[in-house]
């Protein structure tokens, strides 16, 4: 089944980031009521806001899993400012999918709450 | 006659269609049914033969299609043991049912009054009522579940008063397949209250078992044709007489008055009252013969039939550890509907996968959210049982679920 490249299973079998931070991190918890998916994340952003440090928790779908284990290891290292700016076609890029219109919220729902924690 | 699932499912063409080359496994009618080819045949009947509008014209067609319509109503009204098919009332669909009974019953009733539902409904019989409970500001309260998903019977002297204008509940739940014991409920709720109006949501009982609503003794019953073999766009409404002659109209317009003056109109007796603008003729009459297939049938073997299949589906799926299996263990005590997880899986992840072998089962929370938080869990597998449905589907399920949980989990726990 295409959805489940081997990159996307290697991510939900083993997700990286996967955890709470200790500490003065930046906390925000999103849902999609719909199909059930949560997700926290949690950001520790330098003074020059640089992202020194993030991680998740929660529950979803492969496709949503796979999202915020390859999203949380993309941006680490980067600015908010670059963070902010990525968009669906870079979730795409990421997961090597093109995304369905049934799977697309899944595969946002990690990025938006990302965002969500930046703008706090 | 004998049973035969394959000999009923070489009714349904669409059960003769392959995708990628593999037969289709439809374990999903609980959300709509499959349609036979002599229900599929009526509708086009309709738009070659007489495809014209009822009630209006005097010319042969109009009364050909008028009086189709009309017998239809009558072989609903027989179906569900109504002796006065005036009572029977066309609608969209269920959904519509309830928001007609809202819309009139509720938003009428007296202050203090208060509407009882339960946590197991479908969103189509708490969102209506929701509505009425903030316009009058009146409470709607809700009746539990035990750990097996029954009804807390106790729960009803508890939430029902002299007060309780209203209680509305599901016969059959569309997730948990619990069949829910409703003349001993009604014979409970009578004693505390005898004004109580008592409407059922029958969208998953009368495609699947007999009933009567003279028996019952019920005042209100709705259902949808898509879920009996019948057309997408029609349900049904029935109510008591004397309750329907009282109710104001839900929709005004054409065919539901009797006279029209610029500055009044006289309505129409129910049902027409109930029936504003053309409606679903195709769709009414496919209901029609969707009842006679079920009747050919009989109602009796059909129960029977899930009732086996549920028993064998049971049994197999309980013996996988990593399932979780929501509702009634005992299969006397539920429809042919199975909501699970298996343990670390997305329900999406697992239709899926599913899809691969042409398997349909439901995945999320089927209109169902209350029911879905009072488990504590965010959505589930449905996996739900038909007519045209045998052991092979359920094997298939099994294999597919093995798969699936292969496939994500590298082992089978
Ligand atoms: C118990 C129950 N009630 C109501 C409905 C609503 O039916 P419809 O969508 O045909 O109005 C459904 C359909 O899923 C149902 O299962």
């Amino acid at each position: 089944m295409d959805l489940y490249r081997d990159n996307i299973l290697d991510h939900f079998r083993n997700p990286r980031n996967y955890g709470t931070l200790a500490g003065s991190a930046t906390r925000v918890s999103q849902n999609n009521p719909s199909c059930g998916d949560s997700i926290t994340i949690n950001i520790d952003l330098s003074q020059k806001g640089k992202i020194r440090a993030v991680s998740f928790t929660g529950t979803g779908c492969a496709v949503s899993m796979a999202s915020a284990s390859m999203l949380t290891e993309f941006i680490k290292g980067k600015t908010s400012t670059e963070v902010l700016a990525l968009q669906k076609e870079d979730v795409e890029r990421l997961l090597g999918l093109k995304l369905t219109l049934a799977r697309i919220k899944c595969a946002l729902l990690p990025l938006e709450t990302i965002h969500q924690a930046l703008h706090k | 006659m004998l049973f035969k699932p394959s000999k009923i499912a070489s009714d349904f063409p669409v059960l003769q269609r392959k995708i990628k080359g593999k037969r289709i496994v439809y374990l999903d009618s609980t959300a709509s049914s499959l349609k036979p080819q002599s229900v599929i045949q009526e509708t086009v009947r309709y738009y070659e033969e007489c495809p014209v509008n009822i009630f209006r014209g005097v010319y042969t067609l109009s009364e050909e299609a008028t009086e189709g319509y009309e017998n239809s109503r009558g072989k609903v009204a027989e179906f569900i043991g109504c002796p006065n098919s005036a009572e029977v009332v066309f609608t969209r669909n269920a959904t519509e049912s309830l928001n007609l009974i809202a819309q009139t019953v509720g938003r009428t009733l007296p202050a203090h009054s208060n509407i009882v539902s339960t946590v197991m409904e479908h969103h189509a019989n708490i969102v209506p009522w929701q509505v009425i409970s903030g316009e009058k500001k009146i409470p709607l309260r809700f009746i539990d579940i035990d750990n097996e998903g029954r009804l807390k019977l106790d729960d009803l002297e508890k939430k029902i008063d002299k007060n309780t204008a209203i209680l509305t509940f599901t016969f059959i739940s569309n997730v948990l397949g619990t069949i829910n014991p409703v003349k001993e409920i009604i014979a409970r709720v009578k004693k505390i209250n005898k004004n109580t109006v008592i409407v059922i949501d029958a969208a998953q009982a009368v495609p699947h078992l007999k009933l009567s609503v003279m028996d019952l003794g019920c005042d209100f019953l709705v259902f949808s044709a898509h879920k009996m073999l019948g057309p997408t766009g029609v349900g049904v409404l029935w109510g008591k007489a004397e309750l329907l002659k009282k109710m104001p109209p839900y929709q005004t317009g054409g065919e539901m008055i009797r006279e029209v003056q610029l500055e009044k109109t006289v309505y129409n007796e129910p049902p027409y009252k109930f029936e504003a603008g053309t409606p679903d003729i195709a769709g009414v009459l496919g209901l029609a013969k969707a009842v006679e297939y079920l009747e050919n049938i009989g109602m009796g073997k059909i129960r029977e039939h899930e009732k086996e299949l549920t028993v064998y589906a049971l049994g197999k799926l309980q013996k996988l550890s990593a399932i979780e299996i929501y509702g009634p263990k005992e299969a006397t005590e539920r429809g042919g509907v199975i909501a699970f997880n298996l343990k670390g899986i997305h329900p999406h992840d697992v239709a899926q996968i599913l899809n691969n072998d042409n398997i349909c089962i439901r995945s999320g929370h089927h209109c169902a959210m209350p029911l879905h938080h009072r488990l504590e869990i965010n959505s589930s597998c449905r996996a739900s049982f038909y007519l045209y449905n045998d052991e092979s589907d359920v094997d298939a399920l099994l294999q597919g679920l093995e798969n699936t949980a292969k496939f994500f989990l590298r082992k089978w726990c």
